[in-house]
């Protein structure tokens, strides 16, 4: 990290949602950064919090959710933002795609407009028929076949991979900075997820994409992002670059995860899977939330939640964390 | 509930503040149509007072132009329209879900024949039926009564009908006519008592809308008639005495009140089977 | 999706037919004497009006010969002759129907008006006083009888307050305009006459509202329900992520969501307006169907009163079925699939 700030950072992020009166924090205290051009992976079973911490650090938390910590843009303090100046951000600056393509995209809506209210929302001087034709081009750019004809036709008339490459148009319809990708290949066919991933590394790499790919499939990551964050129960437990990861996992939970990637070329017949669920929302375990379901757990994993240790710039909150245990699973 | 504990009133879940404001206005009317009689100190047919005299302590709600009391009058009322409006749900229902089990059951010939009376019946807007009904057998409660029965009972056979063939289909009716029950039988234990509650509750709920369209009928001079205190007819007595607003007023707020009693009670139904709209 | 229209288009005739046979046989089987329905009682003892009567109407014959007899005439455009106004039933309904439908149309742009802005505002404000103030709206808005709402309203604005006018389309005063359409509001406009036309407006303001109200109620109710519904839809997130403001996301991409069933309540809510019609002309002095309807039933014009409740029938079908098609059309998923 130099003098800039980076491009996004988020510090102590916390959400809670509350029901009568009483809060429960489904994000406990999140903190990551991206740089210009940086992919990073933030990877968790779903309910970790992943996607709520990502949408309430753009001011999407769902309503009654109460959101604290800090989160900067460009040096820019968007947590407390007015909600005029968060949305002048959105969809300009920092943009978002979704998991499922059909039910992200407005059913009565030509995909055409779609893509030209969201040019014309941060250029209102453009007209109608100027938005169209940027519309047009950037079909063109996430190489959808006869653009002028697509433009026209609405999100039910589009296959599911069509119909993501037209969220990933939307996204990049005013050259954001940031691209924050929540599961975009998730709810797709496995032989679209490839070209999904391709399109998006694609743009990445051309438009200098800060890329945020938020995803539970650690495997998607291996060959698309630069660092990676692994979340569990509304905490970062392990952030290092990818290869690091990979080859010296610091927290079992990753270890899970990484053994539980589906390998294409083995003939194995049982995938591996991390046993048991993560704890309900405000129904924490003592000591270290991931403990009941760890094969390396001790006396003091379930008396004490583990602190990040760090080694150079990798960092993992497991008591035994590089140390000589890891080799255990 | 011990009588000696403090009466401290729990409410239970099922009952939403809608519920307990519909059920207390129903009641309320309920009560008057038994007890019409012992609630009011004046005769609804007598002309106790001058005419047109405005609301008093001696007359709550004022005089008519007869010098009827309007307040003795409204609570009679309830006695000409709540039973009128149970008659015709009462015997619409029975006609109805006769004849849409009948459709759904026997099907074919008989289904088609019941169900384009029904869907003929109801493409007609229902009070210019019943109007049109009702002038042909001539003026009177009895008469109105008939007219609405034969705009109402559809709409408990399409009902019917979509119930039974729903549960035609279900396993234990289909175990039944496999173990050769006849087919009276299956359809008379085996799948009419599964088909009554929504029936019934469709039923209830229309009691209000009934108490309009019986109201609006006397309104009109198709109903009641003279000296008969309904409420429909008092209105309109109100109306040709348009500047004694007082008239018109006691049986309006008695048919809104009964009315939003039955609707407050079907909102809060509808609340309690589909949490979601809440 | 055409087909399906093409069917309901070919049943079209059946259900008037059917409707023809019903009022006619609910009428006229239930009367003692089917000659009472045709000539007023003083002709009744002029022997050439009941020949004459007698012949046209086939009431010597037998009742299916008659009903022949009537559906024959219809065909012809011939509902008999009323024995109150001595027109033709059928030029009477033509003469009086504009007015109804101008009534009709105008409650429903204020229902709707209503009904989709407070369900917009209910489920976008759900639970809060808005949310139970737009319930209470509704509810009371289907419990109210017409009648009573309608002579309420008229003493409290027009005789206490004055500030809506009396009952009527016009002031009694003004000359009325030409009548080309029988819209009020339209003929005084082809006539020029701008100050009668808002007389016209002014006048339709307190009925329309009447028979407005309680279509309103269940406009807001459907609207609130689908507004909860697509608000929690994922698109609308996709929405917000854009940038678009909350307006925008709600008016835009939620409430065009939801204009599918609205449109279809809005369209099926025709036939409480008609119903309700017939008692709000009534309390307004509205020379429309409805109380032309009241007259007949109240007058025992049997000729008046199948005739109108035939042609009511029929105006109720086809509004259904343009509910229908405007259902097919308003939904690209139906329409093109």
């Amino acid at each position: 990290m130099n003098a800039h700030p980076p491009l996004f950072e988020v510090r102590d992020l916390r959400v809670a949602f509350g029901r009568n009166g009483v809060f429960a924090e489904a994000v406990r205290g999140i903190s990551l950064h991206v740089d210009h051009g940086e992919v990073l992976g933030i990877v968790g079973e779903s309910g970790s919090g992943k996607s709520v911490g990502m949408l309430a650090a753009l001011g999407l938390q769902p309503e009654g959710a109460r959101v604290s910590g800090s989160v900067r843009f460009k040096g820019r303090e968007l947590v407390g933002l007015p909600r005029r100046a968060l949305r002048e951000l959105r969809g300009s600056r920092i943009a978002m795609i979704f998991q499922d393509p059909l039910s992200s995209l407005n059913p009565v809506m030509t995909v055409g407009d779609q893509i030209a209210e969201a040019v014309r929302l941060h250029n209102p001087d453009l007209s109608r028929r100027a938005a169209l034709d940027r519309a047009k081009d950037l079909l063109a750019l996430v190489a959808i076949p006869q653009p002028d004809r697509r433009l026209q036709q609405y999100p039910h008339e589009f296959s599911g991979g069509m119909r993501q490459r037209v969220m990933i148009a939307m996204a990049v319809a005013n050259d954001p900075d940031l691209l924050i990708a929540d599961e975009p290949t998730t709810a797709l066919d496995v032989t679209v997820q490839a070209q999904i991933m391709e399109v998006l590394a694609e743009l990445q790499a051309r438009l200098k994409l800060g890329l945020v790919l938020i995803t539970h499939d650690l495997g998607v990551l291996a060959g698309h992002a630069d660092r990676v964050a692994v979340v569990y129960a509304g905490q970062v437990v392990e952030q290092a670059g990818v290869d690091d990861l990979f080859a010296r996992p610091g927290h079992p939970y990753t270890r899970g995860l990484i053994a539980s990637i589906p390998d294409m070329t083995a003939q194995s017949e049982r995938l591996f899977s991390i046993d048991g669920t993560p704890p309900a929302l405000g129904r924490l375990p003592a000591g270290c939330p991931f403990n009941p379901r760890c094969v390396a757990a001790q006396d003091i994993c379930r008396r004490e939640a583990p602190p990040l240790h760090r080694k150079g710039d990798h960092a993992a909150a497991c008591h035994f964390a590089f140390s000589a245990t890891e080799s255990a699973a | 509930m011990s009588v000696l504990s403090a009466p401290r009133f729990v409410r239970p879940r099922w009952l939403s503040l809608p519920l307990m404001v519909g059920i207390a206005l129903v009641l309320f009317w309920l009560v008057a149509t038994v007890a019409a009689p012992w609630m009011t100190v004046h005769d609804p047919l007598d002309m106790v007072g001058r005419r047109l005299q405005a609301p008093s302590w001696d007359h709550l709600l004022g005089t008519d132009a007869l010098g009827r009391d309007v307040l003795s009058r409204t609570l009679h009322g309830a006695r000409h329209s709540i039973p009128i409006a149970v008659t015709v749900v009462a015997v619409a229902v029975a006609i109805g879900a006769f004849l849409g089990a009948l459709a759904g059951f026997i099907g074919g010939i008989v289904d088609t024949v019941i169900m384009r009376l029904v869907d003929v019946t109801l493409s007609f807007p229902p009070m210019l039926l019943a109007m049109a009904v009702a002038a042909s057998l001539g003026p009177g409660l009895e008469n109105a009564t008939i007219a609405m029965v034969i705009v109402w009972w559809p709409v408990y056979a399409r009902l019917m009908r979509a119930q039974v063939l729903e549960v035609r289909e279900r396993e234990h009716v289909e175990a039944a006519v496999a173990s050769g029950a006849t087919q009276t039988r299956v359809l008379t234990k085996h799948v009419l008592p599964l088909c009554w509650t929504p029936v019934l509750i469709s039923a209830t709920m229309d009691l209000g809308q009934v108490i309009l369209l019986a109201a609006s009928l006397s309104f009109i001079g198709l109903g009641a008639t003279p000296p008969t205190p309904e409420w429909g007819s008092m209105i309109s007595d109100g109306a040709s005495q348009f500047y004694s607003w007082w008239v018109a007023l006691g049986p309006g707020l008695a048919i809104l009140t009964i009315v939003l009693g039955f609707n407050f009670i079907g909102d809060g139904l509808h609340d309690y089977f589909d949490p979601r709209s809440k | 999706m055409t087909r399906y229209i093409l069917r309901r288009l070919i049943a079209m005739p059946f259900l008037v037919l059917g409707i023809v046979t019903l009022a006619f046989l609910l009428t006229s089987v239930t009367k003692g004497d089917p000659l009472t329905a045709i000539v007023s009682d003083r002709q009744l003892n002029n022997p050439e009006v009941v020949a004459a009567a007698k012949a046209k109407w086939g009431l010597d014959r037998s009742l299916p010969e008659r009903y022949a007899i009537y559906v024959g005439n219809l065909l012809t455009g011939d509902m008999g002759t009323s024995f109150i106004t001595r027109r033709p039933v059928a030029q009477d309904v033509l003469y009086r129907l504009p007015a109804t439908m101008e009534l009709v149309i105008a409650a429903m742009a204020v229902g709707a008006t209503i009904g989709i802005s407070l369900g917009v505002l209910a489920a976008y404000f759900r639970n809060t006083v808005i949310d139970h103030v737009a319930r209470l709206f509704a509810l009371f808005g289907s419990s109210i009888p017409v009648f009573w709402l309608g002579l309420a309203l008229l003493y409290v604005f027009s005789v206490q307050w004055g500030v809506l006018p009396g009952p009527g389309r016009l002031d009694a005063r003004a000359t009325p305009p030409p009548m080309v359409t029988g819209f009020m509001t339209i003929d005084t406009l082809l006539a020029g006459d701008f100050r009668l036309f808002l007389d016209a407006v002014w006048h339709l303001i307190l009925p329309a509202f009447v028979l407005g109200w309680a279509v309103a109620g269940t406009i807001s109710r459907l609207v609130r329900a689908n507004m909860l519904e697509v608000l929690s839809r994922e698109f609308i997130l996709t929405a917000r992520a854009k940038g678009a403001g909350e307006f925008r996301v709600v008016i835009r991409h939620a409430l065009r969501n939801t204009m599918v069933p609205t449109l279809t309540v809005i369209g099926y809510s025709f036939a409480y307006l008609l119903t309700g019609a017939v008692l709000t002309e009534t309390i307004f002095s509205w020379p429309g169907m409805g109380s032309y309807a009241v007259d007949a039933a109240r007058g025992l014009d049997f000729p008046a009163i199948i005739g109108v409740t035939i042609v009511g029938g029929v105006v109720f079908l086809v509004t259904n079925l343009l509910t229908d098609i405007a259902y097919v059309v308003a939904n690209p998923r139906v329409r093109l699939g």
